[in-house]
């Protein structure tokens, strides 16, 4: 079985955003990077299916250089492989990102034979668009669903349940196809440090995306929703405010 | 005369809440152009009766006319061939937009015209200024919420899907001229059945949903281990509460994930969130926005969850939760 898997850098923002001088950007400058947790759970979905059913797994970025940190991340707990798509670190729209994505699959599997799968977000940490998976899938024709929590292979066949309010819907696709997952589909494991090691050594496979034109949503302006800040009240340090607590949770009606 | 084509999806035999919503952004969209309002509603899936029934209704919600889309291939939801449909009644007219609920179905129908047709898509809007003929500028959220981003949405039709819960949803008016109904029998190839629907696994409904739950007591890094939760069961089945979680604690492997709270968790909008050792990092934040109150149990008085407080208890969560348990079991006794 070969599985591919999807992946975006995002800077990881902690307790406040703080925007770049020229408004467009989150400034970055005192940030560490990381995935999606929904991609993180892709990579390990990875992982595990390999590690079930043998085969191999390539993960793959559109992203600046500095991109290869999360594709080594995916490579320290079990990713064969790694292709980077290297772009100067501006914002791609989603179908620009996944017409690029696309190019880089069809040369892909050219080289090496189809990916039996291809493992997305549900959607990227950053901008949200909620579509390059499903883009990539029409582009390459194949069967996609999103949302997904759960995943089984058998006999060439996907079975994928999405939660609904009701319980889960049951999904099944041939294969090959596109999954999008969600974060609590696994626990992703930590890597080990020979993991990180054996990841530090391999090499990236890099090029230079074409990019095209005419996709949107086209980024103007970021803005910081407006936000008031609420006045809190002490009630107390420590066990001593207990009382007050239990005042309080009578006063709103808790208790 | 031009239109806005809203995706309407249904709950017995009324719009949904976030399709209401739609249905109201739609109509402040269609009113600045001068415009009317089409829904395009799929009757297949879980209750296609429920669906017509809706339908015919739709007048009440501004809306003028109505694509009933119907067919054997409907039965059962395959997102690529509920975009079919949705593609054949894009068609079928000249709408300025296409606007859609932000559910996982509406979202993933919508990218899959999208990407059927070219066009581009902007998922989670908050407002539009519509201009015929010109690129719409408009505001949708990235990280969950957390940011805004004011950008221009061309295409022929522009493509989105409303945000949750920003834009009122819109209530039926009495009295409003009945919308026509014409009935579409849409072009769905074998290709398009790839992916879909073959069944339901119904869950045991009897724990307190966290979604909706009235209370939430919510746990993070700062609980120190997987037992020390023992102490948030406790005080939340004293509460008739959910007990809820940041990021940390299922990375952790203490609790399930299905109780975390934040941008890739659920969203929360309790009258009251005790929440116990989490710092207030944006992407837990987004999820409880909605909490009318929240109660913080926190050591660092610096922690950025302070600022999005109403009460605050400064102390160790082994020490507090356990005071706070033993005195509602007090005055409960008394
Ligand atoms: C794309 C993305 C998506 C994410 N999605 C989510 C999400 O859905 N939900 C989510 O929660 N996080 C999410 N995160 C992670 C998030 O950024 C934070 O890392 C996480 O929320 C922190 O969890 P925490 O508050 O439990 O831990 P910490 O940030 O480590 O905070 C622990 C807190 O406990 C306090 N504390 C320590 N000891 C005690 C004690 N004895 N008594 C009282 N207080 C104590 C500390 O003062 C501190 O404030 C996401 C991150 C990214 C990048
Ligand atoms: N620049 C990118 N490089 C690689 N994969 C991406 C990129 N952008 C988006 N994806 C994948 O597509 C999913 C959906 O992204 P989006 O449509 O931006 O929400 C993400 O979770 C990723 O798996």
């Amino acid at each position: 079985m070969r599985i591919l898997v999807l992946v975006k850098r995002v800077p990881a923002t902690g307790g406040r955003i703080v925007l770049a001088d020229d408004g467009r950007s989150i400034d970055t400058r005192f940030l560490g990077f990381v995935v999606s947790p929904h991609e993180e759970c892709a990579v390990e979905e990875a992982v595990r299916l390999i590690e079930a059913n043998g085969g191999d797994s390539v993960v793959m970025t559109l992203g600046p250089a500095e991109a290869a940190d999360q594709l080594r991340d995916a490579m320290a707990v079990g990713i064969d492989r790694a292709v980077l798509l290297e772009t100067d670190g501006s914002d791609w729209d989603p179908l620009a990102t996944a017409t690029a994505l696309t190019e880089a699959v069809r040369r892909l599997e050219a080289a090496d034979g189809p990916f039996d799968l291809i493992l997305v977000g549900n959607e990227s940490a950053d901008s949200g668009g909620y579509q390059v998976g499903i883009r990539l899938a029409v582009a390459l024709d194949r069967p996609v669903v999103t949302g997904i929590k759960a995943l089984e292979i058998r006999d060439g066949v996907a079975t994928a349940r999405r939660q609904v309010s009701a319980g889960f819907d049951i999904f099944e696709l041939p294969l090959p196809a596109v999954v999008g997952v969600r974060e609590g589909i696994n626990l992703p494991r930590y890597p080990s440090v020979p993991g990180r090691l054996r990841a530090k050594k391999k090499e990236i496979e890099t090029s230079s995306p074409e990019r095209v034109a005419g996709g949107g949503p086209t980024l103007e302006r970021l803005r910081l929703p407006v936000e008031h800040e609420a006045h809190v009240e002490v009630l107390g340090n420590g066990p001593e405010a207990a009382p007050r607590v239990v005042e309080v949770l009578r006063e709103i009606g808790v208790l | 005369m031009s239109a806005i084509l809203a995706l309407v999806e249904t709950a017995g035999s009324a719009p949904d809440r976030l399709s209401a919503e739609a249905l109201g952004f739609a109509g402040t969209a269609a009113k600045a152009l001068g415009a009317d309002v089409d829904a395009v509603v799929i009757a297949g899936g879980e209750d296609p009766a429920g669906a017509e029934a809706a339908a015919a209704g739709l007048g009440a919600y501004g809306v003028s006319k109505v694509h009933l889309v119907a067919g054997d291939r409907l039965a059962s939801y395959a997102p690529a061939a509920w975009a079919a449909a949705v593609a054949d009644v894009v068609r079928s007219g000249a709408f300025e937009a296409v606007v859609a609920p932000s559910s996982d179905r509406a979202t993933e129908v919508l990218a899959h015209v999208a990407a059927r047709t070219g066009q581009p898509m902007a998922a989670n809007v908050t407002s539009a200024a519509p201009v015929a003929g010109e690129p719409w500028r408009i505001t949708r959220q990235r990280w969950a919420g957390s940011l805004l981003e004011d950008a221009t949405l061309d295409g022929a039709p522009r493509l989105l899907t409303v945000a949750p819960h920003v834009v009122p949803a819109l209530e039926p008016a009495a009295g409003a001229p009945a919308a026509t109904v014409e009935r579409v029998d849409p072009q769905v190839t074998d290709a398009d059945l790839r992916a879909r629907i073959v069944g339901r696994d119904v869950a045991a409904g009897d724990r307190i949903s966290l979604s909706d739950a009235k209370v939430v007591v919510g746990g993070g890094r700062g609980m120190g281990s997987s037992e020390a939760f023992a102490m948030l069961d406790e005080l939340a089945g004293l509460l008739g509460a959910a007990v809820g979680v940041s990021r940390v604690a299922t990375s952790l492997g203490w609790r399930p994930h299905a109780q975390q709270i934040g941008q890739t968790g659920t969203r929360i909008a309790p009258e009251l969130y005790i929440a116990c050792g989490i710092s207030g990092a944006i992407q837990h934040i987004v999820g409880a926005k909605a909490a009318k109150r929240i109660l913080v149990i926190n050591t660092d008085p610096e922690a950025p969850i302070f600022k999005r407080a109403t009460y605050a208890v400064i102390g160790d969560v082994q020490a507090v939760v356990p005071a706070i348990t033993a005195e509602v079991r007090r005055v409960r006794g008394g």
